[in-house]
């Protein structure tokens, strides 16, 4: 079932980056692509508990901080070593200026 | 310089202190880091193709040259120099791009990345897919007795074994029939607990490729009677690897370990630029496993920006050595000493928390 919450407001995520968001205990990592789009991953890296929000954005890569491993965050498809493991997506919507997530 | 609680070291990655570590939650802690603004830091991630392109290029023309020049003058006095430079490029400089592309950080585009990575892997006789897996155990890991798979220098401290490192002997004999036996699909009990189960089979394949090499290179040495192949191939992992040794010893060797902050383990040292071409700014060690994203170009400004909270750097390599050599005497007595480099007064303290940890304790449960 849908469950909407807000993530943050569009302007708090620069183009090409990444903000960490914690919702009811869990951790989310919200992206802004370089064309203005919006998406949600989880926010813990699928190798090991690092926070993905630390990592860097290039075009549709987000890369790990801690052992530079890398996803599409736009399909949460693991690129290689030393990454597995897809991360998790969510549904993105933006609404009068705020970035939802779907994270039911 | 301190000494903390008294307990002898298992470094192999399935024994007791493996247990302690994961136990006490040493394995997978949450590091230390000095607190750089977001923006600040993405301007200092950027990758850029640029640099690592022009210093790939000089890397190559400089081993192709060097190649030649020995040769052109095989048989004659002037083939030291040449054998020289070619050495170190093949035996030492190998090991910094492999470092680096190994973590993806060299260049932009992951494909060249890659390829250096594993041209690189294979002129220091690793397997790249062993490898890869061992430094990120490093980085989650770094300096856990039981866990880092990377100590390069353990308690008590092996005096002749780390002085026969720099003749590559030790590396020689250790990597090849390690590359042998992989080949053969055997894989080591300490090897299988840090690569995951589906990349098993990639490591397997990986050393079959450069036994492969190996085996073309006598091949080729015997159908022309000559040295040469061998001497190009293969044995600048003996005579070339003092450079990345003298480098790469500095980097934890006496510092303290089981601590969850990278000021106490890791080791910064300014180098002259020539062995900081050849390192690819490793010197900057500390930097480095705080931030693994910042490229070893941007490795200078990121020091400058935290040098307020790191130890001060130790200003040249025979500095660092001449300090670490009587705590490295002191620790064949007395393993649990080490040395603590002093902070500035700008720097926050230490988390060294995991010190005073009883592990004994730990043990009797």
């Amino acid at each position: 079932m849908a469950e909407w919450v807000e993530a943050c407001a569009v302007d708090d995520v620069d183009e090409e980056d990444v903000i960490r968001f914690d919702h009811g205990g869990r951790t989310f990592a919200i992206y802004r692509s370089p064309d203005d789009e919006f998406f949600a991953t989880d926010g813990f890296c699928t190798h090991e508990q690092a926070h993905i929000a630390d990592g860097l954005v290039m075009d549709d890569i987000i890369e790990c901080p801690k052992h530079n491993g890398r996803f599409n965050y736009k399909t949460g498809q693991a690129k290689g070593a030393p990454v597995c493991v897809n991360l998790k997506t969510y549904p993105v919507k933006v609404e009068a200026g705020k970035v939802m997530i779907d994270i039911g | 310089m301190r000494a903390a609680v008294g307990n002898k070291r298992d470094y192999s990655l399935v024994g007791e202190s493996t247990r302690l570590a994961i136990e006490t939650g040493l394995a997978s802690a949450e590091w230390y880091h000095t607190d750089v603004p977001r923006k600040v830091m993405k301007e200092l991630m950027q990758r850029s193709d640029g640099r690592a392109i022009r210093d790939t290029i000089i890397w190559i023309v400089l081993i192709l040259g060097s190649a030649a020049g020995t040769v052109w003058f095989w048989g004659t006095w002037w083939v030291v120099p040449f054998l020289f430079v070619y050495g170190v490029l093949y035996g030492s400089s190998s090991d910094s791009r492999w470092h680096e592309c190994g973590h993806g950080t060299a260049f932009r585009t992951r494909w060249m990345n890659d390829i250096v990575y594993h041209i690189a892997s294979f002129m220091l006789m690793r397997n790249p897919v062993q490898w890869r897996w061992s430094h990120a155990r490093h980085h989650t890991d770094t300096i856990i007795v039981g866990r880092d798979a990377e100590i390069a220098v353990m308690r008590p401290p092996d005096l002749i074994r780390a002085g026969l490192a720099f003749t590559g002997i030790l590396d020689f004999r250790y990597s090849l029939p390690t590359l042998a036996r992989q080949a053969f699909g055997k894989l080591s009990d300490d090897e299988k607990s840090y690569i995951p189960q589906m990349e098993q089979h990639k490591a397997v394949i990986a050393a079959r490729w450069h036994m492969v090499v190996y085996a073309a290179t006598i091949a080729v040495a015997i159908a022309l009677g000559s040295w040469i192949p061998l001497v190009l191939i293969g044995l600048p992992r003996l005579y070339g690897t003092w450079h990345m040794v003298m480098t790469g010893l500095l980097q934890h060797i006496g510092l303290a370990d089981n601590v969850v902050d990278h000021r106490l383990n890791s080791r910064t040292v300014y180098m002259n630029p020539i062995s900081r071409f050849i390192y690819w700014n490793m010197n900057y060690h500390v930097e480095h496993h705080m931030f693994p994203m910042v490229p070893y170009h941007a490795l200078p400004k990121l020091h400058a920006l935290i040098k307020h909270d790191l130890p001060e750097p130790n200003p040249s390599m025979w500095h660092a050595y001449r300090e670490v050599w009587p705590v490295l005497l002191r620790q064949l007595k007395y393993e649990d000493y080490y040395l603590e480099r002093e902070l500035p007064p700008t720097a926050k303290p230490y988390r060294g928390e995991f010190h005073e940890v009883d592990m004994t304790a730990a043990a009797a449960e």
